[in-house]
């Protein structure tokens, strides 16, 4: 169990770290949602303790790490890991490639949800160059599926 | 399992999304939230600063690279521009005096030397959709919410969040910042709205007749109650006047260089001497009053 823990911590330990790492500018904007992603990963793996709480407080994080608004994306997270425990029979029982696309139209939500409280706040403008972290995403997800769930298991073997 | 859940589920879920539109509205109206962010910042800070080991231990690499001719020829550079720049502070002393004496001839309040600290940018990735920077100066160090930041050019932006040890600074390019200032010249009043392009600023409702050209200098007006008063903010680079609109269409690029600066200065107004000075005195770092540069 605290191996599993271990596991988990230092996942999304590396994630802060994927999204705060200093790219250029045009690069920044192409990032992909790495919390969120291996957030989702938790969430089907162990749907019965990474849920929307869970999410909630990893979400608050990111809005200090991000400097945004308090909430914003802890509500984004909450969202993301009560839509993905709700279906996580159906998406564990996909396919690669069909979890892939499910997984895109859950960043793609949270990106319109986290996009949407933004224009209430700011005039932003948001252009197509917006949703492609989703597609980012959608490519990296079978990857990271993988190597968490190796991760996951070398861990519990010892 | 998850049948017999799911409507605890989403009740819980409904409360989750209760509690983060009240943390948000919290955080947008009042500076109350700021508790909640310093303590999670805790955790934060440690993870922002491995983030920027990478690009510091590849400075640290770049060193070894520089050639000691050029560290020479940037040596006498320096030299040369700080010897000019002396000779200005002489000239500004003068005027300082003189300034102060008319002051006092005029029995109009004294102005009063802003206090300075310097603070290091750190360099980790924010949001890309606004133009916030991060700092290291925090809490610790008595910056507060609403403090105006410069790099040596002028103005930057000023502290929106502070953290134990850092403080995120919104600039003056930021869609969500606008900066009361007036020109150099003549004096007149406009204010300065960031446009998400870091090269940047907008100075809107000015009427067709106002006399703005190309090329003025603004600076900021103090008349926010934010800013001090006379440091520069931006260069006119067009004005254009369209007979159907209202307003006169300008644009400006900010003097301060928005998006290149790694180190800033974060400004305590000065106070007047009949107020006690405040308690927030910075324990640590370069602090430089306007009082020790005249020694």
């Amino acid at each position: 169990m605290n191996q599993r823990v271990l596991v988990i911590a230092t996942s999304f330990i590396i994630s802060f770290l994927l999204i705060l790492l200093p790219l250029p500018e045009w690069m920044s904007m192409y990032r992909p949602d790495w919390v969120v992603l291996v957030f989702i990963y938790w969430c089907l793996e162990l749907p019965e303790r990474v849920g929307p709480v869970a999410g909630w407080i990893v979400g608050l994080l990111v809005d200090v790490t991000q400097t945004s608004l308090l909430g914003l994306n802890a509500l984004g997270l909450a969202l993301v890991g009560y839509i993905t425990n709700r279906f996580h029979h159906r998406l564990r029982m996909f396919p690669w490639w069909q979890q892939a696309v499910s997984v895109f139209f859950i960043l793609l939500l949270y990106r319109a949800l986290v996009g949407w409280i933004k224009g209430f706040i700011a005039p932003t403008y948001l252009d197509y160059t917006y949703w492609t972290p989703s597609l980012i995403g959608m490519i990296i997800w079978p990857w990271l599926f993988i190597v968490l769930r190796d991760a996951g298991r070398a861990r519990r073997v010892r | 399992m998850a049948r017999e859940t799911s409507s605890t589920d989403l009740l819980r879920f409904a409360l989750l999304v209760c509690l983060s539109v009240a943390l948000m509205i919290v955080d947008f109206r009042s500076q109350y939230a700021h508790h909640i962010r310093s303590t999670l910042a805790l955790v934060v800070t440690p993870l922002q600063v491995v983030a920027t080991l990478p690009q510091e231990i590849a400075e640290r690499f770049n060193i070894w690279f520089i050639s000691s001719e050029g560290l020479r020829g940037e040596h006498e550079e320096l030299k040369t521009e700080y010897v000019k720049l002396r000779a200005k502070l002489q000239k500004l002393k003068a005027l300082e005096r003189e300034n102060a004496n008319l002051r006092h001839l005029l029995d109009a309040a004294e102005t009063v030397p802003d206090r300075v600290l310097m603070a290091e940018l750190i360099e980790v990735s924010l949001d890309p959709y606004t133009h916030k920077i991060l700092v290291d100066k925090g809490l610790n160090d008595g910056a507060h919410i609403g403090q105006p930041v410069f790099d040596p050019r002028g103005v930057m932006g000023q502290i929106t969040q502070v953290m134990p040890f850092t403080s995120a600074v919104t600039l003056i390019t930021d869609p969500s910042h606008a900066l009361p200032v007036k020109v150099q010249r003549n004096g007149i009043r406009a204010v300065a709205f960031g446009t998400g392009n870091a090269d940047r600023v907008r100075i809107a409702y000015l009427s067709p007749n106002t006399d703005i050209r190309v090329d003025d200098v603004l600076l900021s007006s103090g008349l926010g109650g934010r800013f001090p008063a006379g440091y520069p903010v931006a260069r006119v680079i067009s004005v254009e006047s369209d007979p159907g609109e209202a307003f006169l269409s300008i644009d400006a690029v900010p003097v301060a260089e928005i998006d290149r600066a790694s180190q800033v200065l974060l400004v305590w107004r000065g106070v007047p001497k009949t107020i006690a000075p405040k308690q927030d005195v910075p324990r640590q770092g370069a602090v430089l009053t306007e009082r020790e540069n005249r020694q």
